[in-house]
């Protein structure tokens, strides 16, 4: 069958789609989109995570055909989305090149003075900055589903507790960095997104 | 039974790595927590892992995996599944096209398709390779195999008992020789002083029996890679590895082809923590790719990684210790016995660590130890973090324990007291000659203030004063506080750092410098697995320090440079690392040999002074700028490749275990605090501090995450993750995330890292290879901690509730 | 494999009476993994995705009439003073991603005995709308369960709503999984008390080869209840009286072993929960009663 997305903005379109396919699939196999990954395809790990019509999903569990017209935003969005977010709603996410501040209080790490962080910032979300600044990610592939989880969860809520980060980023399995890096890398996200409003 | 062979040029295909330059205003260098060269690529989705790959024209394999664990294969039938629309090709072992159909490690003794006999569940047994995932499984599914099954060996008893079936028959491997049956792979004991003779001295005498469940690696990247033909009957090889060098020297013989014919590159990696030290899919795509002339990707779903890979290996350990009225350990006797399952894959050395670090970071100058690994017809188990050492450490640990209650001593104070340090002399008659501060380690574990109690109450929950994410039972809100008691918990442990044994566990690096832009730039190309660890980023931090530039290349891994060894035994930091500081120390020399050539007459310094290279340029000692390197190098390269050996390693005597079998320890202590709901016997791990030596912190961002990650691998199999076997069937009942259980963000705690640097002389910048050491003594603190709050002596890990209620 | 995409509850209907055999999917949360694990291959997909009324609810006089596929987000966060244990229940479902796909009507089609909404669902008291092209029926939702993952429904039907009693008294729900967050329940139970008819109901998961009401022991704590003048004074509940209610309730228990939990770890943990919930439920009773005396 066919199927037709409209992913990160843009329409795309998939042929000689098998009807068991799954969403997570399609982006990945049919789309050029493999950042989303595949880790357990039973809806156990989240690093498949995307936002479909807005609400993060594990896509190994939607059908292909379920997401037929519908809106998807996967890792490769995540900075786009976030910066039309700041566009429509200033001051809900972190507008690029306003949150450079990094608070003593939102971290416990001493980042490096160097790294990724100067050149490329201009081009990440805020989360996705903050995930590299605190030591987030080792092997990474948990990182894309935990990114768009995370991401959703600074939209709705700005100023989680560490129980609210803990709640929210339960659906998202990370075998390297025992969580520690990540929770950092939320607050700092977070206490960023306050810098900037403020 | 297929299409003919079609050469096709090599064009490259998607998620090809690419090298990754990290620019930097400052100098980056070592001991900094500079960030990682690939995190951008990794946070926005375009690290390409080895699932990733794409090649126009691909075909999907798929493998067919026994149902049974032990039976003859009476017949295959393949004729209906070959017949399948889009099906390129079926594959079975008479379809393997050289002399050599077996690999492994060590011992060759793993089929690479099952031969009239499979040996576990979920042994591979057939190959298909088609143009939609779908179609390979449905015609896989038509594939009929008629097993005669027969008799399991599932553990100690059944292995050894006079009529057992033999695993493997007609064994040829340098072990037979000294193991006291042919389900035996390897026997170590090590045996040092008079243990009876001490037993009399001691006051109390503790025993215990232990055991240890199966427990995952559950990486989560699944195996998966893609294997390209080449013009040249030669293939192409992108896959998720921890060793390039030991896959490619298992692979050629299978396939018939020089090694040379075989380049392989490695993609990103999805964690590995020993799990990808054997082969998975690597030889079987390679075969379906020459068979079909297309390239092939394979991809494990989560079911098919369970089986996959090797799993850590399960344990019974009985233990004695005894001690004088003061707490000096008098002796200690101890029989470790690991299940190997079907296949050798590590054992041996696994055995290794078993025996040789039984003891724990003890001096106990009576010993009597012995451990085997078993073949049996359960999962082939070998590599996971920790080996051998994770096993005992649980067990010598909650023997501590119970001596300390039984001395009715403070648990902490009987292990200070018997503390190894530097100069000790172990078991094996090895002198420990680095810093060992077991004592200091335990001491600021203790010293951290505790918790806070009853935070659950504290917390912001809505509209009620319980959180329950703060309680046992997270959640699924079992408790608002009801039959909940705290208790914490000590242990401290004891890993080598490095291949051991007298293994040539050498590293290879190759460092270029050269000028582009008029900025001086280094690339560094070793064969290095970048499995999540952070070698990259030390790597180039290396060659700041040690070259003076900012900008450096991280060439992709591949086999076009030599061997870099496994990423794995704690050791890449210290091995590739020391690698490519060697190599980066050679390109330095010649580079100021160039600059005395050059430009010398300039300038004496040139002759009579130390020279350094610091900021693209070449200064003094004395800090006087002599030259850049732009000017020094203008457009000439400097390229060298060498290999790098950390001191040689002695076998261990087989019969008395004696021997200078281990480079370097590393040691890492836990302090957990637990409460636990003593009703449901549900487990909320509340802190779990760390305090471990590592030598020098090359980067200690990395060092933390290290430290925090092994910490929760070893909480997870303390209280949730195991393999379950059947065993009447040796079949594994649980290869699924929904029930093979690995902590969430909610299960894990707050883990405060203490790092201590004394530096190793003998170490590259006095480091210690820090990856496991964490895994160790993480699970028996939990278990000490279960135990405080319980009073229970709980002899098994993981617990699981019924072991807490009695139900 | 045919994907059936109705873009209306009568197109599916119709479908499903045409396709007998068609497997319904909504948030996809069982169907895809079994589909994915290669354990499934249907002839028929029924996508109802496109039936948007089925996301709706309509909170009525004594019932909410929960279309099948609201998601459990939706009911924790909007119907958590109607349906509180139902709520809760929802609470622990798997992971935030999957309690925004999935709901109640795939629990019910499922039918495992492991699923978090039954017990929440037995306690409240439900009715299940199942509908065909033939017509409309309600049925109990103690009469759904027929037996492992087996339900009631016939095989032209599908679920379009659950009624649920709106609560007139306390709900609590418990579930024990060996995980803090995203487990598969080894047992569950669900107590509510409506005070309205002074009858305490209760359900039971995981713990049996269908989800079930510990009946036995609600007419003893009914009764016991009723004898103590319980209901009116409000006094706290004997302990004796809350212990044996355990006891009946882990009697209610038809477990087995299984990798998730031992038979008798299921029987012993429901008896605990029972215990707790009940203290629980009946705790906020008496606040709230205090509370009304208070104000009048």
């Amino acid at each position: 069958m066919r199927v037709t997305i409209t992913v990160n903005g843009r329409p795309q379109e998939a042929d000689d789609v098998w009807e068991g396919e799954s969403l997570l699939y399609v982006l990945r196999e049919r789309m050029g989109l493999p950042g989303s990954k595949n880790a357990c395809e039973q809806g156990e790990c989240g690093s498949c995570t995307v936002r479909l019509d807005g609400v993060p999903v594990c896509s190994c569990l939607v059908a292909a055909g379920q997401a037929e017209g519908r809106e998807v935003v996967t890792v490769e969005g995540l900075a786009d989305y976030a910066r039309h977010r700041e566009d429509a709603h200033p001051g809900t996410g972190c507008a690029a090149g306003t949150c450079g501040t990094s608070l003593d209080a939102a971290q416990r790490w001493q980042a490096g003075p160097t790294g990724a962080r100067s050149a490329d910032s201009a081009e990440l979300s805020p989360i996705q900055q903050a995930f590299i600044d605190a030591g987030a990610v080792q092997c990474g592939f948990c990182t894309p589903g935990l990114l768009v989880a995370a991401d959703e969860l600074l939209e709705t809520r700005p100023s989680p507790s560490d129980q609210d980060i803990r709640e929210a980023l339960s659906g998202n399995l990370c075998r390297c960095t025992g969580y520690e890096k990540i929770l950092d890398a939320v607050r700092l996200a977070a206490a960023r997104q306050e810098e900037a409003v403020r | 039974m297929s299409t003919a062979p079609q050469p096709r040029t090599g064009s490259v295909p998607a998620g090809t790595p690419t090298k990754i330059t990290q620019g930097s205003q400052t100098r980056g260098g070592i001991g900094e927590s500079t960030l990682r060269p690939d995190g951008t690529l990794k946070v926005t989705g375009e690290f390409a892992y080895s699932s990733d790959m794409w090649h126009e024209d691909m075909l999907w394999g798929h493998t067919l995996r026994s149902t049974v664990a032990h039976a003859q294969i009476t017949s295959i039938d393949i004729g209906e599944a070959l017949a399948t629309p889009g099906v390129y090709a079926v594959l079975t072992y008479d379809d393997l096209p050289a002399e050599m159909k077996n690999y492994g490690l060590e011992i060759q003794d793993t089929p690479v398709l099952a031969h009239g006999k499979v040996r576990h569940h979920g042994e591979p047994v057939a190959l298909v390779a088609a143009d939609h995932p779908e179609t390979a499984r449905r015609a896989a599914a038509k594939i009929v195999i008629d097993y005669a099954e027969l008799p399991l060996i599932t553990d100690e008893a059944s292995a050894t008992a006079p009529d057992a079936v033999l695993v493997h028959e007609g064994r040829t491997d340098h072990h037979i020789g000294h193991v006291p049956h042919p389900n035996i792979v390897h026997r170590q004991p090590v045996v040092r002083g008079d243990a009876d003779a001490a037993a009399a001295r001691a006051d109390v005498i503790v025993t215990g029996d232990y055991i240890f469940g199966m427990q995952d690696q559950a990486f989560l990247g699944p195996e998966s890679g893609l294997a390209v033909p080449s013009e040249d009957g030669g293939i192409e090889l992108y896959v998720a590895t921890q060793w390039l060098h030991s896959d490619l020297r298992q692979i050629a013989p299978v396939l018939g082809l020089p090694e040379e014919k075989i380049r392989m590159t490695l993609s990103g990696v999805g964690g590995a923590f020993g799990g990808r030290e054997d082969l998975s899919m690597q030889i079987h795509a390679c075969l379906l790719a020459l068979r079909t002339g297309k390239p092939v990707k394979m991809v494990y779903n989560r079911f098919e990684s369970f089986f996959g890979h090797v799993h850590r290996h399960p344990a019974r350990l009985h233990y004695e210790h005894g001690a004088t009225r003061d707490g000096k350990l008098t002796h200690m006797k101890c029989r470790i016995v690991l299940d190997g399952g079907a296949y050798a894959s590590a054992s041996p050395a696994v055995v290794g660590n078993a025996s040789s670090l039984a003891v724990g970071p003890y001096v106990v100058e009576d010993v009597d130890i012995e451990a085997i690994a078993l073949y049996s017809n359960n999962p082939p188990c070998g590599a996971m973090r920790g080996f051998g050492a994770v096993q005992a450490c649980f067990a010598y640990e909650a023997q501590m324990d119970k001596l300390a209650a039984a001395l009715d001593m403070d648990p902490v104070e009987l292990r200070q007291l018997n503390a190894m340090e530097q100069g000790t002399l172990l078991p094996t008659g090895q002198r420990v000659d680095s810093p060992a501060p077991v004592a200091e380690l335990l001491r600021r574990v203790k010293a951290r203030p505790l918790p806070p109690e009853r935070q659950w109450l504290s917390a912001d929950a809505e509209g009620s004063s319980v959180d329950v994410r703060a309680l046992p039972g997270g959640l699924s809100n079992t408790t608002h506080g009801e039959g909940v008691v705290r208790g914490v918990g000590y242990a401290v442990g004891l890993k080598n750092v490095g291949f051991s044994e007298g293994f040539d566990d050498y590293s290879t690096a190759r460092v270029r410098m050269e000028v582009i832009n008029g900025e001086p730039v280094a690339t560094v190309h070793t064969a290095m697995a970048e499995v999540g660890q952070g070698g990259v980023t030390v790597h180039a931090q290396i060659a700041r320090t040690e070259l003076g530039v900012s900008q450096v290349t991280i060439h992709p891994a591949d086999t076009q440079v030599g061997s870099a060894g496994s990423t794995s035994a704690s050791r890449q930091t210290y091995v590739t690392g020391g690698a490519v500081k060697h190599s980066c120390e050679a390109v330095r020399e010649k580079v100021l040999d160039i600059g005395r050539r050059k430009l010398g007459t300039y300038h004496p310094a040139w002759a009579t002074a130390e020279l350094l290279l610091e900021d693209g340029k070449v200064v003094t000692d004395g800090g006087e700028v002599l030259a850049s390197l732009a000017e020094v190098l203008e457009d000439q390269a400097v390229d060298v490749e060498l290999e790098w050996r950390h001191r040689p390693t002695e076998p261990f005597d087989l019969r008395t275990g004696q021997g200078n079998g281990h480079v370097q320890y590393s040691f890492a202590a836990h302090r957990a605090v637990v409460e636990v709901d003593t009703e449901l016997g549900l487990v909320k791990v509340i802190e779990l501090a760390c305090a471990q030596d590592v030598g020098k912190a090359l980067n200690p961002l990395s060092v933390q995450g290290q430290i925090q990650g092994g910490t929760t691998q070893g909480l997870g199999v303390a209280v949730m993750e195991e393999i379950i076997v059947d065993p009447k069937t040796a079949k594994v009942r649980n290869p699924s995330f929904t029930d093979y259980l690995i902590p969430t963000i909610l299960d894990t705690p707050t883990i405060p890292v203490d790092v201590l640097e004394l530096a190793d002389d003998h170490a590259p910048y006095g480091l210690r290879g820090i990856g496991e050491a964490p895994t160790l003594s993480s699970t028996p603190a939990v278990l000490a901690a279960i135990r405080n709050a319980t009073g229970l002596e709980l002899d098994r890990t993981p617990v699981r509730p019924e072991h807490i209620t009695g139900t | 494999m045919d994907f059936l995409r109705p873009a209306s509850w009568e197109e599916a209907l119709a479908a499903k009476a045409a396709h007998p055999t068609a497997v319904p999917i909504a948030g996809g949360t069982d169907v895809m993994v079994e589909i994915n694990f290669d354990h499934r291959r249907p002839e028929y997909l029924l996508d109802l995705n496109r039936v948007g009324e089925l996301a709706a609810w309509e909170v009525g006089q004594d019932t909410v009439r929960l279309g099948a596929s609201v998601p459990y987000s939706a009911i924790m966060e909007h119907l958590r003073a109607e349906l509180p244990g139902l709520a809760l229940a929802s609470h622990t479902v798997a992971s935030p991603q999957i309690r925004n796909r999935g709901g109640v009507g795939g629990n019910l089609g499922t039918a495992s005995p492991a699923g978090d909404a039954h017990p929440a669902l037995l306690a409240a008291g439900a009715e299940v709308e199942a509908v065909s092209v033939r017509g409309t029926r309600m049925i109990p939702v103690d009469a759904f369960y027929t037996g492992v993952k087996r339900n009631a429904l016939a095989p032209d039907e599908l679920i379009r709503a659950v009624h649920v009693k709106k609560a007139d008294g306390p709900q609590q729900y418990s579930k024990v999984g060996t995980r803090n967050a995203m487990v598969i329940a080894v047992c569950a139970f669900g107590i509510a008390l409506h005070p309205e008819t002074r009858t305490v109901r209760t359900g039971i998961g995981s713990a049996a080869p269908t989800p079930v009401r510990a009946k036995e022991a609600e007419e003893f704590l009914n009764a016991a209840l009723e004898e103590g003048g319980f209901w009116e004074n409000g006094r706290i509940i004997t302990p004796s009286v809350a212990k044996r209610f355990a006891q009946l309730v882990a009697g209610a228990c038809n477990p087995i072993d299984d990798v998730r939990g031992t038979a008798a770890y299921r029987r012993h943990a429901v008896g605990i929960m029972a215990r707790r919930t009940l203290g629980w439920t009946w705790e906020q009773y008496r606040g709230t009663r205090r509370t009304l005396e208070g104000a009048a």
